[in-house]
């Protein structure tokens, strides 16, 4: 094991991830509709007020800003053939903040999806995807990132897309899905058919799990539907901070910093060893977290449904879509296979 | 490989089968037999209006259901949708020549400062997929992109994506600029996006709320249908 992540967590049993990179970025003038890509080149030094904001309140990890940075999503900005330079500068500034510290920081270089859908209904082919994903992970491997971090994912396609270029790459990567459709991603990707998935690949993460989403309770009952198949490798939570809720005329999530801090350390006890927001994360939330992972011990037994929804909120959904659910519908006969 | 006994010729089959089967053609995403079938009706003197509201309609109804139960997923309703639009194109020019009214007609993009698209192309797909007319505007879409192109369109709804919660008040906006402009009412506005909910389509003025593409469907032929039985009322 030579990459740092691995590193670390060789002596460490559960590692704080960082929080929202978008709601920060709004909130520090970013412009709605504007690529948070672009303030790599033209304003670094909020770039390094993104990264220490998650590292000053305690974060192990934390994630570039790149997630829109492949070419599919910057050609809405005509900035397409900027992909390498953005994602360099990402991780270049992610480097500079890490080494700064004087304990082990990861600068994980995000990777978010294409937005495209696969052929036949869509325009993505597997081999445009790989192109784009590894042209992406070649900026980010130069500019310093620690790792590959792949999130959002809908698609088994497009993650198994992202393993390649990952490979490709020659970088150790992390990847996770948003379970956002009554339990499963909005392409029906159940959390036991995901870890059936990256058992299978040839260039498996070195950590996968689950992101944003629909708030804390359901990210967990994802989490815990990972750890039911018994898997060994490191599940990464990384949920939102409740759920945004219109008031007054303006959003605002509604999950506390003490709601995220019993979320993550019931992460923790479900199966967890990632552990991080997402979408409305804030530093004072992360700042809550740390101190409940370091404080809290580690429960019995893993939390059960109730227990989840008694202190996190109820699901969206009755099920994680792994129950038997709804039969297809009965069909008349084929006229081919 | 299909056996013998599964196969099954459409053009043998009674009108009423061959309805029945194209509901689970459609349900399977089988584009070619859609196709063939469609031809097969026409043939057999079924208007297209009849074809297009008693087969694939009815047929993406169920699809639509149960995705909406949870049975169904993306992929498979994309391919119904595919397959749908198979059908739609031998109709469409013979409706117009036959008068036939309309599904209707939607104008949609994401709104100004949201550039986060593919939840509005799921609904474009099975909106065009359920027979509807749409002009998709793509991403990050001023007031007035929505309002001149639903006017020279003529456009019956507009439909309005946003996933991020910094973008959503635009679309309160838009609604307010209609009401300035006294033409809220010539429109059916429907919103959606991740982060919204029942609540905030209320809160903003907006007609409906679809929490996803089946229901943005649904929702869309119910007020369609409203609105033809207030013009014959």
């Amino acid at each position: 094991m030579t990459d740092a992540l691995s590193r670390l967590l060789e002596t460490r049993d559960w590692l704080l991830a960082d929080g929202a990179t978008g709601t920060n970025l709004f909130n520090m003038g970013l412009e709605a509709g504007e690529p948070p890509e672009l303030w790599n080149a033209d304003q670094p030094n909020k770039i390094k007020q993104l990264y220490s904001k998650a590292v000053d309140a305690g974060s192990d990890l934390f994630l570039t800003n790149s997630f829109g940075g492949n070419a599919s999503r910057l050609k809405l900005h005509n900035a397409q053939n900027r992909v390498r330079e953005l994602n360099r500068l990402a991780a270049e500034i992610g480097r500079e903040i890490a080494d700064r510290q004087d304990h082990p920081v990861i600068v994980a270089g995000s990777m978010g999806p294409t937005g495209d859908i696969f052929a036949p209904m869509g325009t993505l082919t597997h081999e445009l995807a790989v192109e784009m994903f590894h042209e992406q992970a070649e900026g980010l491997k130069e500019g310093g990132a620690d790792v590959l971090w792949v999130e959002t994912i809908s698609a088994p396609e497009e993650y198994k897309a992202a393993a390649e270029a990952c490979l490709l790459a020659g970088m150790p990567w992390c990847g996770t899905m948003s379970f956002d459709t009554a339990g499963r991603t909005m392409m029906g990707v159940t959390s036991t058919a995901m870890v059936g998935m990256v058992d299978k690949l040839t260039h498996a993460p070195l950590a996968f799990g689950a992101n944003c989403g629909v708030g804390a309770s359901d990210l967990l009952r994802t989490v815990l539907g990972f750890a039911a198949t018994g898997t060994e490798r490191p599940i990464i939570a990384k949920g939102n901070a409740g759920i945004p809720k219109y008031v007054d005329g303006h959003i605002h999530y509604d999950g506390t910093p003490e709601l995220m801090a019993e979320y993550a350390v019931m992460a923790r006890d479900c199966g967890a060893t990632i552990i991080g927001g997402c979408c409305g994360t804030m530093s004072e939330h992360l700042r809550a977290m740390r101190e409940a992972l370091e404080t809290q011990p580690r429960g019995e037994d893993r939390p059960s449904l109730e227990d989840i929804s008694a202190r996190l909120g109820g699901f969206s959904s009755e099920d994680d879509g792994l129950g038997e659910g709804g039969a297809k519908r009965e069909r008349r006969g084929r006229r081919r296979s | 490989m299909a056996e013998d006994d599964d196969e099954i010729i459409l053009s043998e089959l009674s009108d009423d089968e061959l309805t029945a089967q194209m509901m689970d053609d459609l349900y399977d995403g089988l584009k070619e037999e859609i196709e063939e079938a469609t031809h097969i009706l026409l043939e057999r003197g079924w208007t297209p209006y009849d074809i297009l509201t008693k087969a694939l309609v009815a047929g993406m109804t169920i699809v639509g259901a149960d995705f909406r139960d949870g049975i169904l997923f993306v992929p498979e309703v994309l391919l119904a949708a595919n397959a749908m639009k198979g059908g739609m194109a031998i109709l469409k020019p013979l409706l117009v020549e036959t008068g036939a009214p309309r599904m209707g007609k939607m104008v949609i993009g994401t709104v100004k400062g949201d550039i986060h698209d593919i939840g509005k192309n799921l609904v474009a797909m099975m909106m065009e997929g359920a027979g509807f007319e749409i002009v998709d505007l793509g991403i990050n879409n001023p007031v007035e992109k929505y309002l001149e192109t639903a006017a020279a369109e003529g456009a019956d709804i507009i439909g309005m994506s946003a996933l991020l919660t910094t973008t959503m008040p635009y679309m309160k906006v838009v609604i307010d600029t209609m009401k300035e402009q006294g033409i809220r009412d010539d429109y059916i506005v429907l919103v959606g996006g991740a982060p919204l909910n029942e609540e905030f389509g209320r809160a903003i003025g907006a007609d409906a709320y679809c929490r996803d593409a089946a229901v943005a469907v649904e929702t869309a032929k119910d007020f369609i249908a409203r609105k033809h039985n207030q013009m014959t009322a």
